[in-house]
């Protein structure tokens, strides 16, 4: 079996999970071998969602407990389902959830673990994974050589195919409720944008933004093109007020938008590692040299200050945002 | 209180990546190597506690002679011991196995790493070394306090950051944003030349990933410049990406 690790929020699949699920699918089907989604939590009411992405089987793991998340707890939960079901493939959202759990079960199973693969095929019966490395300026294909192989999926890189499955509910015992750690608050709810990380439109600004308050104007573009915010090192470090985590390249976030504006960013090799995954790359610059262009699909030379305001008239007018 | 910080050698965020002639691995020449930048936040955070609270910090690293130089650095600005690992382990697993074979019955309050090495980007050492000694972890960790046996760590999760409470000892791994690193003194440097680095031998075990081939990552399609004033510039850029990327 090919057991995927699903994440629900507010009673709905992630969409990193329907992706991973996807491609679950996708390899059960080449190597004939049936897909089992596993909830865990205090509800996973929602569950059944799994059966749309292709789920033969849904296992729940519900325990009041397991209402806030706890790496141990779910490590077990999750390494449990592996042996019970004889599982070969463990796979999962590369979230911060699994990014957080897997390798953890992977350890506990001496399973070979590849994080956020951007690529999953099934050779003579065993995984293979293809994955960026050095922040994306080469890729590896990864081989594995345990019995169990665990992987997780980097977000908007496997698509969501909707291939309903038989969706066989099961529920399975929760681990015990002593944990070495667990999440006491969540700090700063979510805007209900979505993470940069899994953002499919993202306009960063750098240095040439020349203070915070002009991120105002690449606001109005993200939430004209239904975006989110990103910026340079540059900007982060500059003392603007904008936090770590909107950090795009080798040392902030690793994006892959189908859209990426880069407004006022010269294109250090360490910003192209983190964004060059993007499908299609707008840049924006008054200086026609900038490295910038190299990558661009189309370059504007010009100054932000004029060309973006007139981006976010022109996308208002096509109502554009309303299509996402 | 006793604190290991795990440090990986990688290539400079500056380099170019070649790739070498067997088509497995990047090609060392020209390349000039450093600490990995997130195992620096979590070698911060270690001398930190070590001067509001008291504590022993060691610092380990695997791999072969030449880490002796991120080590050499990690004594300069302030750490007490430094152990190399002598070993060409490469599979996430088989070097986890090897700093938790290393850590464990030393007594080590806390473990520090990177949130993730430059170069394998697996983000997986951290939260294995943790299951491997059973204990408590938290990752890509902007902000740490420590109890008596206890910490409080926020890390950043979607959108947000959470806060995950739990007992030592525990492994903790660093995002940027947890603290400025400090750089070495004179002094430091002067006196690290004095320190000895003990050598163990790795002792990892056999990996259960291997990497099969490596690839320079495609192309990109080339682009093209938009003329004109701005209107025209917005103009024709959603034109593009209705008719040509067909985004829209
Ligand atoms: C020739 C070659 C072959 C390779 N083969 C493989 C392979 O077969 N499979 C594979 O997955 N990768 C392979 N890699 C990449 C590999 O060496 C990675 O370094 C390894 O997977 C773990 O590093 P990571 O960056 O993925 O670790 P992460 O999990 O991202 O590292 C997190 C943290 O763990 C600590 N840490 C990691 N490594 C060390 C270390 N050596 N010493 C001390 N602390 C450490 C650091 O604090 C680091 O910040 C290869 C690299 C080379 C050059
Ligand atoms: C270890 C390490 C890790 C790093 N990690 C990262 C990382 O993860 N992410 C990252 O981004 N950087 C990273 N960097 C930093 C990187 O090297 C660059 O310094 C940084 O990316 C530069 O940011 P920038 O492009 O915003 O600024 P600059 O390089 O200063 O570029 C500003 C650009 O704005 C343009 N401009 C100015 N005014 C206007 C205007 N009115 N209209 C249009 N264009 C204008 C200029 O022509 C220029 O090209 C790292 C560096 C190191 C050493």
């Amino acid at each position: 079996m090919i057991l995927v690790f699903c994440e629900l929020k507010d009673g709905k699949l992630r969409k990193p999970s329907a992706e991973a699920l996807s491609e679950g699918r996708r390899l059960a089907d080449a190597s004939g071998s049936k897909v089992g989604a596993l909830f865990v939590g205090a509800s996973t009411a929602g569950a059944a969602d799994a059966t749309k992405y292709g789920a033969d089987v849904i296992l729940t793991c519900e325990a009041a407990h397991l209402a806030s998340y706890s790496s141990d707890a779910f490590a077990t939960a999750i390494a449990d389902a592996v042996k019970s079901k004889s599982a070969t493939v463990l796979l999962g959202g590369a979230t911060a959830m699994g990014k957080d759990a897997l390798p953890r079960v992977a350890a506990r199973l001496g399973a070979g673990y590849s994080g956020d693969v951007t690529g999953l095929s099934m050779v003579e019966g065993k995984l293979q994974a293809l994955r960026p490395v050095y922040a994306g300026k080469a890729f590896a294909t990864t081989s594995f050589s345990s019995e169990v192989q665990v992987a997780t999926t980097r977000p908007n890189v496997f698509e969501a195919v909707e291939k309903p499955g038989a969706g066989v509910m099961e529920s399975l015992p929760a681990p015990a409720g002593d944990f070495k750690a667990i999440v006491k608050e969540i700090l700063a709810k979510g805007t209900g944008k979505p993470d940069l990380t899994e953002a499919n439109v993202i306009v960063s600004g750098g240095r040439g933004m020349k203070n915070g308050e002009n991120f105002a104007i690449l606001e109005e573009l993200a939430d004209a093109l239904g975006g989110v915010v990103g910026a340079s090192r540059a900007a982060v470090d500059a003392g603007w007020g904008l936090s770590h985590g909107m950090q795009v390249g080798q040392t902030g976030k690793v994006v892959s938008p189908t859209l990426y504006i880069a407004c006022g960013i010269s294109g250090a090799i360490q910003h192209l590692a983190g964004m060059s995954g993007s499908k299609y790359i707008v840049a924006i610059n008054k200086d026609p040299e900038a490295p910038i262009f190299k990558l661009a699909s189309y370059g504007i030379v010009g100054d932000l200050f004029e060309v973006v305001p007139e981006l976010t008239k022109a996308a208002k007018a096509l109502g554009i945002g309303a299509h996402h | 209180m006793k604190i290991l910080v795990a440090l990986k050698q990688v290539p400079d965020t500056e380099t170019k990546i070649k790739l070498s002639a067997d088509g497995r691995s990047i090609d060392p020449t020209d390349v000039k190597w450093i600490t990995s930048p997130y195992d620096e936040y979590a070698l911060e955070e270690a001398l930190r506690l070590k001067e509001s609270k008291g504590a022993e910090v060691t610092v380990v690293s695997l791999g072969g002679d030449s880490v002796k130089d991120v080590l050499r650095n990690a004594l300069a600005l302030g750490a007490d011991h430094a152990v190399l690992l002598k070993s060409d382990a490469s599979d996430p697993l088989a070097i986890a196995s090897a700093l938790a074979a290393f850590a464990k019955d030393k007594g080590f309050d806390l473990i520090m790493a990177g949130n993730k090495g430059i170069g394998g980007d697996n983000a997986s050492v951290g939260p294995m070394i943790a299951e491997l000694l059973g204990i408590a972890q938290a990752n890509v960790v902007v902000k740490l306090e420590i109890g008596e046996g206890t910490f409080r760590a926020e890390r950043e999760i979607e959108g947000g950051t959470e806060m995950v409470e739990g007992s030592l000892p525990a492994v903790i791994t660093a995002q940027k944003g947890l603290n400025e690193p400090r750089y070495a003194s004179l002094k430091g440097i002067m006196g690290a030349k004095k320190k000895t680095i003990e050598e163990l031998d790795g002792a990892a075990p056999a990996g259960v990933t291997s990497v099969l081939n490596m690839v320079m990552p495609p192309a990109r399609p080339e682009g093209r410049k938009l003329m004109g004033d701005a209107a025209q510039q917005a103009a024709d850029l959603f034109s593009a990406l209705k008719d040509e990327a067909k985004i829209f």
